[in-house]
């Protein structure tokens, strides 16, 4: 603990007069010291309850209650793995299902944003700007309050227990934040080329799809790493759609592992671990639009 | 080059019928997203205000019962007070740990790029398998938590079992997830120009004046944004309280979402989970107007910024 005070105390020190430059500069590589080590300590710490889910998803379930706990466990039950799949829960089901969601939304999401974002940037129609506004204010709405009358909307037209609203609202362009990161970056792309392209007797179609969709693959990347993080990561829409168990995605799935295996930690750890490994693999391959897609944001939205 | 120019004015849109056309063809998908996902279901559950609905029955009109039900309903209030509970504490503690953690890997440290993956790591756990282990993380017998405290004598504490102990172990995991602040901070920070913190050395300033007078001030536009965003993600929050106590114990963890979700989904009164829903959604506009407000006195935008 009295590591944690060093650092904080010491930038007193860099008030020295300038004339003991040399000892301050020492001060300072001190300060870096401290903070290192302080830095490197809570780095760890954060790590931590992920380390200890992967971990416990390979012990057997007597080291996953054994005291003092044991963090490393003495011969990785890889078992735990297959147990989770032949178990009474459809885990291969809830993962099968997953993919088809995620990936239909995702598709929907990229194709809707982009026609829309092309018409914001590079038509003009009337009543745009007063469309315009209305996606920027649905940034702002809450899916709370639409969340009711959407459920009794889509189970009058007898789309409960079914895919349909997990997926069909996102080929509307409904997530207003995709939409208007695509028009941004559709804007600050000249339009000579496209306008080449217009006399050679390209369509808008053709110009969107084979001129500036190419040219802005950064955002859709952002676009398609985000969108694909909030339909794998969803809980509530799927919770309150389906009813059967074998259309769940693993999202709902793991709370059926936490529910009916309360008392098998090794399994419920498993399938999480399970959940995590994709978005980590993808994390790995692409950290480069998670980190575009968040300041992006932060300064899109402001 | 005439041909081109006419050309872009065609593609600028030089007021053609068919353009027109287009250009409502290639909006269509929002325009009906809208009309049909948003919009209509906007009103209709402004309409439910006024219903009492349990889906297995005919609507029945109520007038404002509804509303006057939910003025006095103590599990209305005790959600509303949780949720401000949680929120009014978490996002403040939230802001001052991601700025804190952003200015220190802003300085020449080693390794700088495995600490920001190392923070940056509770964000990609999925929100539910992230639920579900820190339900173990506080465990009284088992959890890592009460092991690290047992090595400074700490005897076990119940974190999610005692009524006053839930929600600050509900803020204490949100803190785990401040990766998404820290990285906004950090690109921030890089913005900052190196002549204008020169130009604060010059004057005299140390490093905590220099911090005082030239990056907090320049930082504010973000951290009013992170704030702002983490506000109204907290009032929303619902996974962890569905997954790790179920609003419990003694309904210390139940968070507005949840409440409406199981006036909605698991008692059957929909008019009534649409009245609060609006609730929220009102209390979420006033509180973001507010912040706007207040912000006023204390953020710092740059004169011909954007």
């Amino acid at each position: 603990m009295s590591v944690t005070q060093m650092p904080l105390e010491q930038p007193a020190a860099a008030q020295a007069p300038l004339a003991a430059k040399p000892r301050r500069k020492l001060k300072e590589r001190l300060w870096l010291a401290a903070l290192q080590i302080l830095i490197t300590v809570l780095s760890v710490t954060f790590l931590v309850p992920t380390l200890w889910m992967i971990s416990s998803s390979l012990k057997v379930s007597t080291e996953v209650f054994a005291h003092p706990i044991v963090w490393i466990p003495r011969n990785p039950h890889w078992a735990n793995y297959i147990t989770a799949f032949t178990g009474h829960l459809p885990l291969g089901s809830f993962i099968w299902n997953t993919v088809k969601i995620v990936v239909f939304a995702v598709l929907g999401t990229l194709l809707s944003s982009s026609l829309v974002a092309y018409s914001f940037a590079r038509i003009d129609w009337p009543g745009k700007n007063f469309w315009f506004g209305l996606l920027l204010g649905s940034m702002m709405l809450p899916d709370i309050v639409t969340l009711v009358p959407r459920f009794i909307l889509f189970r009058t037209i007898g789309w409960y227990d079914t895919f349909y609203p997990l997926i069909v609202p996102y080929w509307g362009a409904v997530m207003a934040l995709y939409v208007f990161l695509i028009r941004q970056f559709f804007m600050g792309i000249p339009g000579e080329l496209e306008d080449a392209a217009y006399i050679d007797g390209a369509s808008r179609l053709r110009t969107l799809t084979q001129i500036l969709m190419p040219l802005s693959k950064p955002v859709m990347a952002t676009v398609a790493v985000f969108a694909l993080l909030q339909h794998y990561n969803d809980f509530l829409n799927p919770l309150i759609y389906l009813k059967t168990m074998d259309k769940f995605p693993l999202a709902v799935g793991i709370k059926m592992f936490n529910d009916f295996e309360v008392q098998r930690w090794e399994i419920v750890f498993a399938v999480s671990t399970i959940m995590l490994a994709p978005i980590l693999v993808l994390f790995i391959f692409a950290q480069r639009f998670f980190v575009q897609g968040i300041t992006m944001t932060g300064f899109g939205g402001r | 080059m005439t041909a081109l120019q006419s050309a872009g004015r065609l593609l600028t849109g030089g007021g053609r019928r068919r353009d027109w056309l287009t250009g409502y063809l290639f909006a269509s998908p929002f325009i009906l997203g809208f009309l049909i996902f948003i919009a209509y279901p906007m009103l209709h559950s402004a309409w439910l205000i006024m219903f009492e609905w349990d889906p297995l029955r005919e609507p029945e009109f109520a007038g404002f019962s509804n509303i006057l039900k939910m003025l006095e309903d103590p599990k209305v209030n005790k959600s509303l007070f949780n949720s401000f509970f949680y929120t009014v504490i978490a996002v403040p503690v939230q802001l001052c740990i991601s700025f804190t953690l952003a200015l220190a890997l802003s300085q020449p440290l080693w390794f700088r790029d495995y600490y920001r993956a190392a923070f940056y790591l509770p964000i990609i756990v999925p929100l539910v398998a992230s639920a579900v282990v820190w339900q173990r993380v506080f465990h009284p017998e088992f959890g890592i938590l009460n092991e690290t405290l047992g090595w400074f004598g700490v005897d076990p504490i119940r974190w999610l079992f005692e009524p006053q102990l839930a929600k600050p172990a509900f803020i204490f995991m949100s803190l785990w997830a401040i990766g998404r602040q820290m990285v906004i901070f950090i690109a921030g920070l890089g913005n900052i120009p190196e002549s204008l913190k020169e130009a604060a050395s010059l004057d005299g300033a140390n490093a905590f004046g220099r911090l005082r007078t030239v990056v907090l001030p320049l930082m504010t536009p973000l951290i009013f944004y992170n704030m702002v965003i983490a506000t109204v993600n907290s009032f929303q929050s619902f996974i962890p309280a569905m997954i790790m106590t179920e609003g419990g114990p003694s309904d210390a963890t139940l968070f507005v979402v949840l409440n409406i979700y199981r006036n909605a989904f698991q008692y059957g009164r929909m008019g009534y989970a649409s009245t609060l829903a609006w609730e929220l959604f009102l209390i979420i506009v006033g509180f973001t107007i507010m912040q706007f407000v207040i912000s006023r006195r204390w953020v710092y935008y740059e004169e011909g910024g954007n």
